[in-house]
């Protein structure tokens, strides 16, 4: 599928129309998505009445930016108004959304097309897409494995080529997993940038809304959509030549596919060809990372979702109730004691970027793994599935760091791995810069990823 | 309150409420939580 960019620039010079594209991605829709599960909900008619709208605005001289006419799904985590946000569980049956999300509201002005509401982990709680009361979202790449997640409908609904981008949420990684497992470009921005108003939380005081998208361009086109800013230009991408990067070794490479890694080691020697200064640091108090994410976490989920797991458990899928449940055990010493260690995270990694325009790591450890599994091999050893794949992009939710995985190559089996570059809080901007640069010294030893199927 | 009473009482508790699954999960939690009291960050009274 063309690219947000390509599509304006072919949508202004009048050689397509949003129509037409949207028609595409419906006939993507409609041939992947009874083998992918990427929709909840499709919203075709509405789609091509949005597309019409759009079009007539073009001929009319009426440009609204550069996600005018642009097929967008959207995570069903955030409210679109008329439609039920059922965050993939039973518990939300029969709910209707009576105003759009802030961010929708923001797309909306912007001129989006609205394709359907993608499927995801029950309540954004898990990183496969397994437990949702609409079935498992499947990977585009792999149907048999998991497309990451939470954000996993999304993720698919793009990597196949049934929305030109997609919107996620990130609590622990949900953005920048699934993007890394299927081969495309995710951002969770700085925390607090991007409302979360109209948004079912997980944890409040870790939840963003953020893009996946083709590539950072894209990304960046939609990121400035969501905090309002339609007409925002491309930034420039840093020069190169001179940018400097801080790889955080220990923790963060402790336990890591050797596909992974190799994909990893070869994006930095092309970085490193390209100019880029690259250096090995370390961050310390890593071993505190999962306890504080761990306690922040199941704290606030379980806030949120008191009530319902009294009056209806079993309207929950259960390994989600179960995790749900753990959150009441949390002693409020030990949450004070998190809030505490997630100061003193913030500080290391502050630190660790005071020298550096990013820090440059692996997103995700392993590839996309298979749909059922509990644990996987990495390195000889089994681990357990939700903790190897949250490892690399939780500390940034603990952080509040914006972060973005970017494409990095294949294993051998031909599953996509990214690298993720981390940027300094509230400079996202700034990352996008930093992404931009990078994204094509990256890009020269592999093809862009493209669309599967369809 | 220890660790180790309140990982009992919380095993018993989520038993009583008919949630023996919690178990592993709750064992999970208290190597967190050791992680966390035992961190070089916690402030004391007597210190």
């Amino acid at each position: 599928m063309i690219t947000i960019e390509e599509f304006g620039r072919r949508l202004r010079a009048r050689r397509i129309t949003s129509a037409e594209v949207t028609d595409e991605c419906l006939r993507r829709v409609d041939a992947d998505n009874p083998r992918l599960n990427a929709f909840i909900h499709v919203t075709a008619d509405e789609a091509r009445r949005q597309a019409r709208e759009a079009d007539a605005e073009i001929a009319a001289g009426r440009d609204r930016g550069p996600l005018h006419g642009v097929p967008i799904s959207i995570k069903d985590l955030l409210d679109v108004r008329g439609l039920a946000t059922t965050a993939a569980s039973r518990v939300r049956e029969g709910h209707v959304a009576a105003r759009d999300a802030a961010t929708i509201a923001h797309l909306r002005q912007a001129g989006a097309v609205f394709v359907g509401k993608t499927n995801l982990h029950e309540f954004a709680f898990g990183t496969t897409n397994e437990d949702s009361a609409f079935g498992p979202a499947r990977n585009p790449h792999d149907p048999a494995r998991s497309p990451g997640g939470s954000s996993g409908g999304s993720a698919a609904s793009v990597a196949a080529g049934m929305a030109l981008a997609t919107i996620g949420t990130d609590t622990g990684g949900s953005i920048r997993i699934p993007a890394a497992a299927c081969g495309l470009v995710g951002l969770k921005p700085s925390l607090g940038e991007v409302s979360i108003d109209g948004v079912v939380p997980l944890s409040q005081t870790m939840d963003h809304v953020g893009p996946l998208a083709q590539t950072v361009a894209d990304a960046c086109l939609v990121h400035h959509a969501l905090l309002g800013d339609a007409h925002a230009a491309l930034p420039a991408p840093m020069p190169l030549h001179g940018l400097r990067l801080a790889v955080p070794r220990g923790y963060f490479f402790d336990v890591l596919d050797p596909e992974v890694r190799a994909r990893f080691d070869e994006a930095v020697d092309r970085l490193r060809a390209g100019g880029v200064h690259v250096d090995d640091i370390e961050i310390h108090h890593t071993a505190i990372i999962a306890p504080v994410y761990l306690h922040i976490v199941l704290s606030d989920a379980a806030a949120y979702h008191a009530s319902t797991l009294d009056a209806v458990p079993d309207r929950y899928t259960s390994n989600v109730r179960i995790r749900l449940e753990m959150g009441r055990y949390v002693l409020a010493e030990d949450y004070v004691r998190a809030l505490a260690g997630r100061e003193v995270l913030r500080r290391e990694v502050d630190a660790a970027l005071a020298q550096h325009d990013a820090l440059a790591l692996p997103t995700l450890a392993i590839p996309a793994p298979p749909l059922g599994a509990s644990t996987v091999q990495v390195g000889g050893a089994a681990e357990p599935v939700r903790n190897v794949m949250l490892r690399l992009t939780q500390p940034f939710n603990v952080t509040g760091h914006p972060a973005i995985s970017i494409p990095s190559g294949r294993t051998t089996a031909g599953l996509p791995c990214g690298m993720q570059l981390v940027g300094c809080r509230m400079q996202t901007d700034a990352l996008l810069r930093v992404a931009l640069a990078c994204e094509p010294q990256i890009a020269l030893g592999f093809p862009r990823s493209g669309n599967v199927g369809g | 309150m220890t660790i180790d009473a309140w990982l009992k009482a919380a095993i018993e508790d989520a038993e009583r409420r008919g949630l023996p699954a919690l178990k592993p999960l709750l064992e999970t939690l208290a190597r967190a939580t050791a992680a966390l009291r035992a961190a070089d960050f916690n402030d004391r009274a007597d210190r």
